[in-house]
């Protein structure tokens, strides 16, 4: 490795459009930074997600994804949150196997009005990520220009 | 190849100051297919929206990105500008360079890369978008009103009179909520009941207006303009067509030790009761858990001397479907219970009141008939401490308390001080406060004249702690300042307690889908432009589930809920969200995974003609989307094994570009 | 207001207490609940008021922190979870410091004490003492 930058990790943030998204709207308009490495992508909800995407992203280099819905019970879509955490808990076992660490990828569920733990989520995720390195195992060289 | 134009906002300096604009113009103008990048002051501001659809004019735009606040902000005005010029508003995409970028970022570096990133994403998205049409659904022209409290009513009656239909559920067996047990209102003093019930009146008479009374909402199905709503009449005992409210029931029932919530608690009534005198509907309803016919099946006392013959003690539950275009949730608050306060001595003191019971000891129609005694002796106070804030302005860690400001204790404090001091001129009247907030018209002139003409003390600081001795409630307190610590042999305390959300806003709004914050109190829409709509849509708020306000500020967020919800209901169709499920019926394999997890039931199977090779034709089971019933919520697309499903403004195939654009760096 | 001394000073009471004095919402119920409140110059809300000002040279040199009976009722009861009562151990803390008289012997507190303590100030004592 030649660059002797410190490490900064891709981080990808899957966030439904009704509470998480919400919720990170807030934490701006209240002031509450975290780091530049999380980047948003909104879904309009966290059922949305498909493990194709996350994957993907791993492909593509990212270091750690993180999705962010709705509190169980509390989907816009009244059920969608659950199907996600179903597909999730099988995806992230699947990781498992494949030997990726689990912290690489987690979910949480964020209200809208949860600007601070959105801050605080996204602060210890980056945290966790950057403390295990880059992505190796799972990021197709191919994709690198 | 799309032609894409990109328009960066400084947003005055509120993107400016940490990002470079003109950089991230700069940068994003070499991304494949921009063949336009500029900045602007005001992006949202009407010469903004001028430069963009002159730009889509002349350069001839297929797709627009703006790097501005949040999408949730003004994706509609960027989405309607671009239409006006004839692009296809969802050929818009927002990158959120505000919230998520310079309002949480110092480093202008960090914040410029940023930025030029997520205006990528957006481009790489805007190529694989497409013109999208949105669909229409029809609007059920009624509404339907959950809780009968005076926000409650006010909004039913504002509905009513535009000339459509409304439904109060109300859990209680009357509507008039806590105002009904108000006795006189702030600042003017006109007592609650006279401004109340005539219009509880005009609720019952109204022919537009359904009361559904010792009701409950059991399940929510559907979406704006079309909900199917489950309501839970709960078994009263009384048929309500026939009971006239003659009241003889209530009169002879032998069950006389019933406490009477109605009035705090603070006396009894019977098993078989009308709350108030002008209760609406002034029905009786039997208190299943008092009852002595229905808990030993001897008595039958009321049945005998009901003359209409309304007593039914066989009566169960009835579930009433009905259908509505807009929802008004109005659930009220409730006064919190303030005995985690061992020190006030609340429940251990009997003369230790709480503000709303100290209504009640006060109004005519009270325990006392108006005149004030107090509980435990029944003799004239002369000496009364009111403690302010309890429960109200605590640390968000404190667990007895909440961290709101409950707003209008202060109000109704000065009054209670000031109707005292008035009735009973021979009582010491105490108010300790930290600090006294009066704004709202006439209100701290209201406050003064408390102080001024009626002679209340009042004092900065809090009370430590109350003890009861011979009679006597012993009250140590501070007054800041003068520096003293105060010893007061009090007849009374009043503690002017938090107001809380109702228990039952929480399932309420799981049912709604419609969001709350961390006190339980409904979010609205946007803090300050659309304060008495949810964000989902359909959904409105009117009263103190929203927020703590006083009967005037209730009774205008009523009014400006019932005119969102006119102006819903006199839509004959209601534009759908275009972003919606679509199935490819070629690689439909016929598997009904998506049917299982659709939550509105937008997906139906149906045996389609194919072509298939040589001349022939194949008969297929395949998946087809309802659009006006799909809220694309995009569950059916993960579940999908095919590939079929795919959810329009959010494909699959933009997702992936928008991952790739972020993780290519 | 605070000098540059008095800063370095203030820092260290904070941190010793973990009392964040900017909680302080002035509502005075530590000092309505106060039982020593006759004994003590300075009172439990002044107290964090002058900690947040950073008047610690007339705080250390009042009789006052040693009337706190550390009772904890302030504590107890303080809205805003503001925990006066640490503020105060704190600012004895520091005044025992500075004097470099932190090693008292449990032995020797029984002379020291006088018939008029309250039992509440001696048990206080012990605990502090005999850590």
């Amino acid at each position: 490795m030649q660059d002797v930058k410190e490490f900064r990790p891709k981080i990808v943030a899957f966030c439904c459009n009704w509470c998480s998204y919400a919720g990170a709207d807030l934490a701006g308009s209240s002031r509450l930074s975290y780091p530049a490495d999380v980047k948003i992508i909104r879904v309009p909800c966290s059922c949305r997600v498909n493990p194709l995407f996350i994957l993907r992203a791993f492909q593509r280099g990212a270091d750690g994804v993180i999705m962010a819905g709705c509190h169980p019970g509390d989907c816009h879509y009244t059920s969608g949150n659950y199907f996600a955490r179903r597909r999730m808990t099988l995806l992230f076992s699947m990781l498992d196997y494949l030997g990726i660490e689990r912290e690489r990828t987690r979910v949480e569920w964020i209200s809208a009005a949860e600007g601070a733990k959105f801050s605080k989520t996204m602060n210890e995720f980056v945290e966790t990520v950057t403390a295990l390195g880059e992505n190796k195992r799972l990021e197709d060289l191919r994709c690198k220009k | 190849m799309q032609r894409i134009g990109v328009f960066i906002c400084h947003c005055g300096t509120n993107i400016a100051a940490t990002v470079d604009v003109k950089a991230v113009a700069e940068a994003l103008s070499h991304e494949p297919g921009v063949v336009f990048s500029t900045d602007y002051q005001y992006m949202c501001s009407e010469s903004g929206q001028m430069i963009m659809r002159e730009a889509i004019r002349e350069h001839k735009l297929s797709g627009v990105v703006v790097c501005s606040c949040s999408p949730r902000m003004h994706e509609a005005t960027f989405r309607k500008a671009a239409e006006k010029e004839g692009l296809n508003p969802y050929m818009v995409e927002i990158a959120n360079i505000r919230e998520q970028v310079s309002w949480i970022h110092k480093d202008m570096k960090e914040a410029t890369e940023k930025a030029i990133i997520l205006g990528r994403a957006a481009i790489a998205k805007v190529h694989l978008n497409k013109p999208l049409k949105a669909g229409e659904s029809p609007v059920t022209k009624r509404a339907l009103v959950i809780g009968g409290g005076i926000a409650g009513i006010q909004t039913a009656l504002d509905i009513a009179e535009a000339g459509f239909e409304v439904d109060i559920v109300e859990k209680e067996p009357t509507i008039g909520g806590k105002m009904a047990q108000i006795d006189k209102t702030f600042p003017t003093l006109d007592c609650a009941a006279c401004i109340l019930t005539p219009k509880m009146v005009d609720v019952a008479q109204n022919e537009k207006i359904k009361i559904f009374s010792y009701s409950e909402v059991e399940s929510v199905k559907g979406f704006v303009g079309n909900f199917k709503v489950a309501i839970r009449k709960k078994a009263r005992y009384v048929d309500e067509d026939k009971c006239t409210g003659c009241g003889l029931c209530t009169e002879k029932c032998p069950q006389k030790k019933v406490p009477n919530a109605f009035n705090m608690n603070l006396d009894t009534r019977r098993a078989v009761y009308i709350p108030f005198a002008q209760a609406v509907p002034k029905v009786a309803t039997i208190d299943a858990d008092y009852c002595t016919m229905m808990k030993t099946g001897k008595c039958g006392i009321c049945s005998k001397v009901c003359t209409a013959g309304a007593i039914d003690y066989k009566q169960t539950d009835v579930i009433v479907e009905r259908e509505y275009g807009a929802i008004v949730a109005a659930t009220g608050f409730n006064p919190l219970k303030p005995d985690k306060y061992n020190e006030l001595g609340y429940a251990t003191c009997q003369d230790v009141v709480t503000s709303l019971e100290f209504e009640r000891l006060m109004n005519a129609a009270g325990p006392t008939a108006g005149t004030l005694l107090r509980p435990s002796d029944r003799t004239h106070p002369h000496t009364l401490v009111f403690v302010q804030c309890v429960g109200s302005r605590c640390d968000v860690e404190n667990e007895k308390g909440k961290s709101y400001c409950s707003k209008i204790c202060c109000m109704y404090t000065a009054k209670h001080a000031m109707l005292v001091r008035e009735k009973y001129p021979d009582t010491e009247v105490y108010v300790f406060y930290i600090d006294v907030r009066t704004p709202g018209k006439n209100f701290d002139e209201f406050y003064r004249r408390a102080v001024e003409q009626y002679g209340v003390h009042y004092i900065k600081g809090q009370v430590g702690k109350v003890v009861e001795e011979n009679g006597k409630l012993k009250v140590q307190a501070s007054d800041l300042l003068s520096g003293e610590q105060l010893h007061i042999d009090a007849d009374m305390v009043v503690l002017a307690t938090a107001v809380e959300p109702d228990k039952s806003a929480r399932s309420i709004a799981t049912m709604l889908t419609a969001s709350m914050d961390t006190n339980d109190f409904f979010t609205e829409a946007h803090a300050k432009l659309r304060p008495v709509e949810s964000p989902t849509a359909g959904i409105f708020l009117s009263g103190v589930c929203q927020g703590p306000k006083d009967i005037p500020e209730t009774v205008s967020q009523a009014s400006a809920a019932a005119a969102k919800v006119i102006g819903l209901l006199a839509k004959d169709k209601l534009t759908c969200n275009p972003c919606v499920a679509n199935s490819d019926e070629m690689l439909c394999n016929g598997c009904s995974s998506c049917e299982k997890v659709c939550p509105y039931g937008a997906i139906t199977y149906s045996d389609k003609e194919f072509r298939g090779p040589n001349r022939t034709t194949l008969i297929r089971r395949v998946a087809s989307v309802n659009e006006a019933v799909c809220q694309g919520c995009g569950a059916c697309t993960v579940a999908c094994p095919s590939g079929a499903m795919d959810l329009k403004g959010f494909s699959n195939r933009q997702i992936m570009a928008e991952v790739d654009a972020i993780c290519k760096m | 207001m605070s000098t540059h001394k008095n800063e370095a000073v203030v820092e260290q009471i904070l941190r010793s207490s973990g009392v964040d004095v900017r909680k302080c919402m002035r509502c005075g119920k530590c000092t309505a609940t106060c039982p020593a409140f006759d004994e003590m110059e300075y009172h439990p809300h002044q107290f964090v008021y002058m900690v947040e000002k950073g008047q610690i040279d007339k705080l250390t040199a009042s009789p006052s922190i040693w009337r706190c009976l550390s009772c904890f009722a302030c504590m107890e009861r303080c809205p805003r979870q503001v925990e006066p009562a640490k503020l105060i151990e704190a600012v004895r803390l520091s005044v025992i410091r500075q004097q470099g008289k932190n090693h008292l012997k449990p032995e020797a507190i029984p002379t020291l004490l006088d018939e008029d303590l309250p039992q509440q100030a001696i048990t206080s004592a012990f605990r502090k003492y005999s850590k």
